[in-house]
């Protein structure tokens, strides 16, 4: 880093790339993965995410992480965001839940209300 | 024997059998079959043919069973103690949750659980390390310290010292080689508030160390944390990499020759490397005993040079007060306490959790409008702040201002955020020995009056926990205590009987009614207390003396069950698998 218009450059391109249009994708999926998330089992839900993605040859759905986002006892929590509109977060989700999330949420567009942990 | 759980299978005995000898099989691969005793029942529901069980003390019913799911079950709900929410008869409903309570403002925790940590990018997307260019390109350390200083800052990790001060302090220090350190130990109990920023959001502590090190001309920084934090440490080393990647960290940082660089020490979970001094000589390889100060590590710190230490929170603050200004973050709080603090809300109280606040909001204000109030609408008794080395806050105080000043007026302490709230059968006996026992056991022993003292409180708490207290076991507490607290180097020794003297002075009738009446008002300690079951309310339906670890319980199925108080442990195992709530404390 030599100078603050670099600096400017790089938070352009990471604000750009975050507009899921920027990468072409349709949807971003993050998991929760502070401690709290990975003791309720995130880690198990993030790799069942990645093979239903997989499995169902869906390659234009970024899926990231974030750290704890303070709801504790509804890990582990997914959050899901379909091109523009707002992110749902979804409360305990276990790996049992994944493929009815990816199928209603990302591959049919519509929120599946039941897991969801705010109205 | 005395088992932790229960499984009662049930179904046609053809099918559930290859499901019971797969789920005995996985128990005893797990190494449980000491703690899980698996029972055969007669039908549950009668109108399906599924194989079900239900786990007691849980009381989770699963359906639909198989010898693989059963396996399933084993490994997640009775080793890891998380249902199985797709195979369970009613799946646990996700309640949806009101907005956040507008009490809570995010200054500290702005980003986490908002970018990703492992994103360098992520977080320079959200003005990241636009304050140390800021800072390194157009400021003078003078200019940042004038800044913290209408800022008001106060340190987070205990005792509330300003940390323009601190700052200045090792700044004028003489010294060719100077050091920064982080305090990432958080050994209080039941705290998290710094695991949460370093894994949700490590850059920001990363980049205030670094501010820190150009203020007072250190060129290496050392982040101190717990090895129980594997995840806060991995995601800090990630940080560290990318930060280094990117020549934020390293030399020449945006080309106007500032070096820095960091390295990641993990503590071994020794409550007194929390300590500042201590936990510098943790850092250089020694044993974790407090040093004698002054002098302190401002002047002469790790290896004997000059050190700033801070907390993970007190670093997480600076960035933002340099780029939204000292006055900004001075408009939060109140007259000498300035900003946000986290707290990890825990205890008797709805939601339990992490919560960041403005200082100046009231003792009330977070227990009811940011915890929702007390559990099961309980008549509310006390909170402890400051963890171990605290104190309690009774509810003639509710309405206290949460800052650093009132706090340490009523005896008690910010410490680093820690908030326990008690209710109507929160014994404060027991309170204070839980706390005590913490202290008895993390003392390090450098210190006789620390470590003696806190033995030999300790065990006139547990006498008068089981009954044995005598006259005179309060006034010995006091006087001890206060020999304890003189005559110890470190804050831990000057702490430890804050809790007990806190409780006493606010509680001390239910410290006579342990010693003289030998009852405990809030039905807590054991000895001073009987579990006994109602039998007009009983309909011997067994479940108590099914699940009770001891066999203390008898009686036929059908008829009101008796449980023998010689034989009884006091667990209260039955109270809470009663299905007409029988079993009553007294
Ligand atoms: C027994 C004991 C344990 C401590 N544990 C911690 C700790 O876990 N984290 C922390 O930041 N400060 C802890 N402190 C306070 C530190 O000694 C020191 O005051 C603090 O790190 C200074 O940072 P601050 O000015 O930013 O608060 C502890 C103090 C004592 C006496």
């Amino acid at each position: 880093m030599k100078s603050l218009e670099e600096l400017q450059k790089i938070k352009e391109r990471a604000l750009q790339r975050r507009k899921l249009s920027g990468e072409g994708s349709r949807a971003r999926v993050v998991v929760a993965m502070g401690t709290c998330g990975i003791a309720a089992g995130a880690r198990d839900t993030m790799t069942a995410i990645l093979s239903e993605l997989e499995s169902r040859s869906i390659t234009d759905v970024v899926v990231t992480q974030t750290g704890c986002i303070g709801l504790c006892e509804f890990e582990p929590i997914v959050q899901i965001q379909v091109g523009e509109s707002d992110m749902v977060t979804y409360g305990k989700i276990d790996v049992g839940r994944v493929p009815e999330l990816i199928d209603g949420h990302v591959v049919g567009g519509v929120p599946v209300a039941k897991w969801q942990v705010r109205k | 024997m005395a088992y932790r759980a229960h499984v009662i299978i049930s179904g046609d005995p053809q099918q559930a059998q290859p499901v019971t000898v797969a789920l005995l099989d996985e128990i005893g691969l797990l190494g449980l079959s000491n703690e899980i005793e698996v029972l055969a029942a007669t039908d549950l529901t009668v109108a399906t043919p599924s194989i079900e069980a239900i786990v007691y003390p849980d009381g989770v019913h699963y359906r639909d069973l198989t010898p693989d799911n059963a396996r399933l079950v084993a490994t997640e709900h009775l080793l890891k103690g998380r249902p199985v929410q797709n195979l369970m008869v009613q799946e646990q409903a996700v309640e949806p949750l009101d907005e956040p309570s507008t009490k809570e403002v995010r200054v500290v925790l702005r980003n986490v659980g908002v970018i990703n940590p492992e994103s360098i990018d992520d977080y320079i997307a959200q003005d990241g390390y636009a304050a140390l260019g800021k800072v390194l390109t157009e400021m003078t350390p003078d200019g940042v310290l004038a800044e913290l200083k209408t800022s008001a800052l106060r340190g987070r990790g205990g005792a509330g010292f300003p940390a323009w001060m601190k700052w200045t302090f090792a700044r004028n220090a003489p010294g060719d080689q100077k050091y920064v350190v982080c305090n990432g130990d958080e050994g209080d109990p039941g705290a998290f508030m710094n695991r949460r920023v370093l894994e949700g959001d490590p850059h920001s502590v990363l980049e205030g160390m670094a501010i820190a090190a150009y203020v007072i001309g250190a060129t290496q920084g050392y982040l101190y944390v717990r090895a129980e934090y594997p995840i806060a440490i991995r995601t800090l080393r990630v940080a560290i990499e990318q930060a280094r990647e990117y020549g934020l960290l390293g030399k020449d940082i945006f080309g106007t020759g500032f070096c820095f660089d960091l390295e990641v020490r993990m503590g071994a979970g020794a409550f007194v490397c929390g300590e500042e001094t201590a936990l510098m000589e943790s850092v250089q390889g020694n044993r974790g005993q407090p040093r004698t100060r002054p002098p302190f590590p401002a002047t002469s710190g790790l290896w004997g040079k000059p050190t700033n230490i801070n907390n993970v929170e007190t670093y997480a603050n600076v960035p933002q007060i340099l780029l939204n200004g000292g006055a900004w973050f001075a408009a939060m709080g109140t007259e000498k306490s300035k900003g946000t603090k986290t707290f990890a809300i825990a205890g008797k109280v709805k939601r339990t959790g992490l919560i960041e606040v403005p200082l100046g909001i009231t003792v009330r204000e977070i227990v009811y409008d940011v915890g929702g109030g007390v559990l099961n609408d309980k008549a509310f008794k006390a909170v402890q702040t400051g963890g171990p080395l605290g104190g309690c806050i009774p509810e003639k105080h509710l309405d206290m201002p949460v800052d650093y000043e009132s706090l340490a007026s009523v005896g008690s302490a910010m410490g680093s955020g820690g908030f326990i709230v008690m209710d109507e059968e929160t014994c404060m006996v027991d309170m204070a020995r839980f706390f005590m026992e913490f202290a008895q056991e993390e003392s390090c022993g450098k210190c006789v009056p620390c470590r003696v003292g806190t033995r030999k409180m300790l065990d006139i708490l547990e006498a008068i926990c089981a009954g044995k207290g005598k006259p005179g076991d309060i006034e010995a507490l006091e006087t001890l205590g206060r020999s304890v607290k003189i005559g110890s180097l470190c804050g831990l020794g000057q702490g430890a009987p804050n809790p007990v003297l806190s409780m006493i002075e606010n509680f001390r009738e239910e410290y006579e009614a342990h010693i003289y009446d030998k009852r405990c008002p809030a039905k807590v300690c054991r000895a001073l207390i009987e579990y006994k079951i109602d039998p007009e309310t009983c309909i011997g339906c067994t479940r108590c003396a099914r699940n009770c670890p001891v066999n203390a319980i008898t009686g036929i199925a059908r008829q009101p069950h008796v449980i023998d108080p010689e034989i009884c442990i006091r667990c209260g195992i039955c109270a809470q698998v009663c299905p007409v709530n029988a079993v009553s404390v007294e």
